[in-house]
């Protein structure tokens, strides 16, 4: 058995919010974005975050990538837990993890061209390399990812979604890191641009023996790239399985529910979206027991008192209280 | 009967670069009742239609061909002849639901204006027909919710306001701009299954605007083809989507990342979407295409048995 090559113990972010304030001078109330979450990473392996908007999956990312606050927890990198106060730390994890992130365009700098946005990660992490060699590793990567070594010169406007997207690739990758953290890094492209880019993916994936957290909204896009799916809810951990077990055999009701409802791209299928009632709890007041009691199905009187452990078995990881129970009928 | 049609539509924006091809000859009709998809990626033109049928283009847009709505053109009316058939006849669901609330006035008074200006009713009568419409369109607690203001609404419940804005003249025809895309997926479940109720109950056609075949698999009885703003293929949607005819349909429906298929690799369709400066000469998924010979690249394809291309469906890969 290898050794998990990112480690994750129940991590907790929350941000300060105004939001409920008695007065202006009374203390701020705090946001739970994170609500412990706690996962294995071994190398080479694609991990896939699923939730809907304002569950914490890209808080979480950030969180981890060492971009956002974390109140709790510990993220460990080969065995060893990473201080994010350390600057010195910081660029090594930054060398060993790079990121890619929704808006492609957003994440260019728009006054400079794409070899330097390309090459900037090089003259930071590789000083050693002379500028020669430099122009060489940017020609190579781009042409991997799909970019004319003609266009190098040329500034992000000059390019759509799509390739805008390849260039955030390649900028991530150049400095070989072993951890790629892909933010929504498909949701603003086109179906037939997103299915290029997931493609392209995967195989860098495979050829640089990458670890991937890949978060997205899109259950059918984390399907195809990941190896094991983890479901979230208001921050909290629901279920955590190899992909394709969740999507054939969902357990935890929140899975459920959110598997009924992805349209299906055929007409012959009739499908029954589970349609979910009742309101989403405020971050800002958690409810005692489950996170997801309020639109739950099947919840039943222990879920509003007890906080459902994530129980393993058969390989996956489900937080509900029915699991391991039988169910009612 | 018909209600709506459309024809030889054409569609250009003057700019700095010379005339953007948005919309090129795309024709198609709608009977009372009817559903019908729109589906194209960004670029094809999809909204600019239901813009140019509402009346609501940019003001550097050029205009062509007809948009017969019971027989009269759209294009031919004043602004206050389109004001009359707006909301009353058409209503328009845009995108965002969050931009297109006023985030100035109380759901009340938003909903309450559009049939005091269009029905001339008063501010009772408008406020008992905001609270029937809050309630066909599932909104809990509506009555206490009047007088609240859009940011007080989640995503889902906004969008339901804006449906609710559309719907409470009766219009006859729903214009329904990628409705559901800014949402969540078990949100998007619950306003489709909303739009279809109230679709079958007031008998309201809906023109369905959409990059998600998913979503039109699941809603819509017809649909077209959208590709660098001409028609590529029309069908039925249980046709179009069993024997796709148009090589563009067809990679489509294999770049659809499905969550039931166990497959690795997804078909993606190679190359960038097409620039539309200047008048088309040549099909514009000939340079994507997987299927195209020399011929793609020089003859413009028309519509023939509900699809645009030279080569015969048999020849496909």
């Amino acid at each position: 058995m290898t050794d998990p090559l990112l480690s994750v113990r129940d991590l907790h972010v929350t941000f300060p919010h105004r939001q409920g304030q008695r007065f202006p001078w009374s203390p701020p109330g705090r946001l739970h974005a994170v609500n412990g979450v706690s996962f294995d990473l071994m190398p080479g392996k694609v991990l896939g975050v699923v939730g809907e908007s304002g569950c914490g999956k890209s808080t979480l990312v950030r969180a981890i990538a060492g971009l956002g606050p974390r109140d709790n927890g510990i993220v460990a990198l080969n065995g060893e837990q990473i201080d994010y106060r350390r600057r010195a730390e910081m660029q090594r994890l930054r060398r060993v993890m790079q990121m890619i992130f929704q808006d492609p365009m957003a994440s260019l700098n728009p006054r400079m061209t794409i070899r330097e946005i390309v090459a900037e990660p090089l003259i930071y992490f590789r000083p050693e390399f002379s500028a020669k060699e430099r122009r060489q590793k940017v020609i190579e990567m781009l042409d991997r990812v799909g970019i004319p070594q003609r266009n190098m010169n040329r500034f992000p406007h000059e390019f759509s979604g799509g390739q805008c997207q390849r260039i955030g690739i390649a900028r991530a990758l150049i400095a070989r890191p072993q951890i790629l953290l892909c933010d929504e890094p498909v949701s603003a492209l086109d179906v037939s641009i997103q299915a290029q880019v997931i493609n392209l993916l995967k195989d860098l994936q495979a050829e640089m023996g990458l670890t991937l957290i890949f978060v997205a909204h899109d259950l059918g896009v984390v399907r195809h790239i990941s190896d094991d799916i983890l479901v979230m809810y208001m921050g909290g951990m629901m279920e955590m399985a190899p992909a394709r077990d969740l999507v054939h055999d969902p357990r935890h009701p929140y899975t459920q529910a959110l598997l009924s409802a992805v349209p299906v791209p055929d007409p012959r299928v009739r499908t029954q979206p589970q349609l979910l009632t009742g309101d989403l709890p405020s971050p800002m007041n958690l409810p005692k027991g489950c996170l997801f009691q309020s639109r739950c199905p099947k919840r039943f009187a222990d879920c509003a008192r007890i906080r459902p452990p994530l129980v393993a078995r058969d390989g996956r990881q489900v937080a509900c209280l029915l699991e391991g129970a039988t169910e009612p009928a | 009967m018909t209600l709506l049609s459309v024809k030889n539509l054409k569609i250009r924006f003057r700019s700095g670069d010379g005339k953007i091809h948005a919309v090129n000859d795309v024709s198609f009709d709608m009977a009372q009742g009817q559903k019908l998809a729109l589906v194209g990626e960004s670029g094809s033109g999809k909204s600019q239609i239901a813009l140019a049928i509402m009346g609501l283009l940019a003001r550097n847009a050029e205009v062509e061909g007809e948009i017969l709505y019971d027989g009269r053109n759209l294009l031919d009316l004043s602004r206050s002849e389109l004001n009359r058939l707006r909301a009353k006849e058409i209503a328009l669901i845009f995108q965002d639901p969050m931009s297109s609330l006023n985030p100035y006035m109380t759901i009340e008074r938003q909903l309450g204006e559009v049939v005091e200006l269009h029905e001339g009713a008063s501010r009772s009568a408008a406020r008992k027909r905001a609270l029937d419409v809050m309630d066909a369109v599932k909104i809990p607690d509506a009555k206490n919710r009047l007088k609240a203001y859009p940011h007080e609404f989640s995503g889902g419940m906004r969008q339901r306001i804006v449906i609710a804005m559309a719907l409470i003249c009766k219009p006859r025809l729903i214009l329904a701009d990628e409705p559901t895309t800014a949402l969540d997926v078990t949100v998007q479940a619950q306003i489709m299954a909303l739009l279809d109720d109230i679709q079958r109950d007031m008998g309201t056609a809906v023109l369905l605007i959409t990059h998600d075949l998913g979503v039109v698999a699941g809603f819509c009885e017809d649909t077209m083809v959208l590709y660098g703003g001409r028609m590529m293929e029309a069908a039925p949607t249980l046709s179009l989507f069993d024997a796709p005819g148009h090589p563009y349909t067809r990679g489509l429906l294999r770049a659809v990342p499905r969550i039931t298929e166990d497959d690795a690799e997804l078909s993606a369709i190679p190359g960038s979407p097409p620039n539309q400066t200047g008048a088309p000469t040549a099909c514009p998924f000939a340079p994507r295409c997987v299927d195209a010979i020399a011929e793609c690249h020089r003859i413009l394809p028309t519509m023939q048995d509900g699809r645009a291309c030279i080569r015969p469906v048999e020849e496909l890969t």
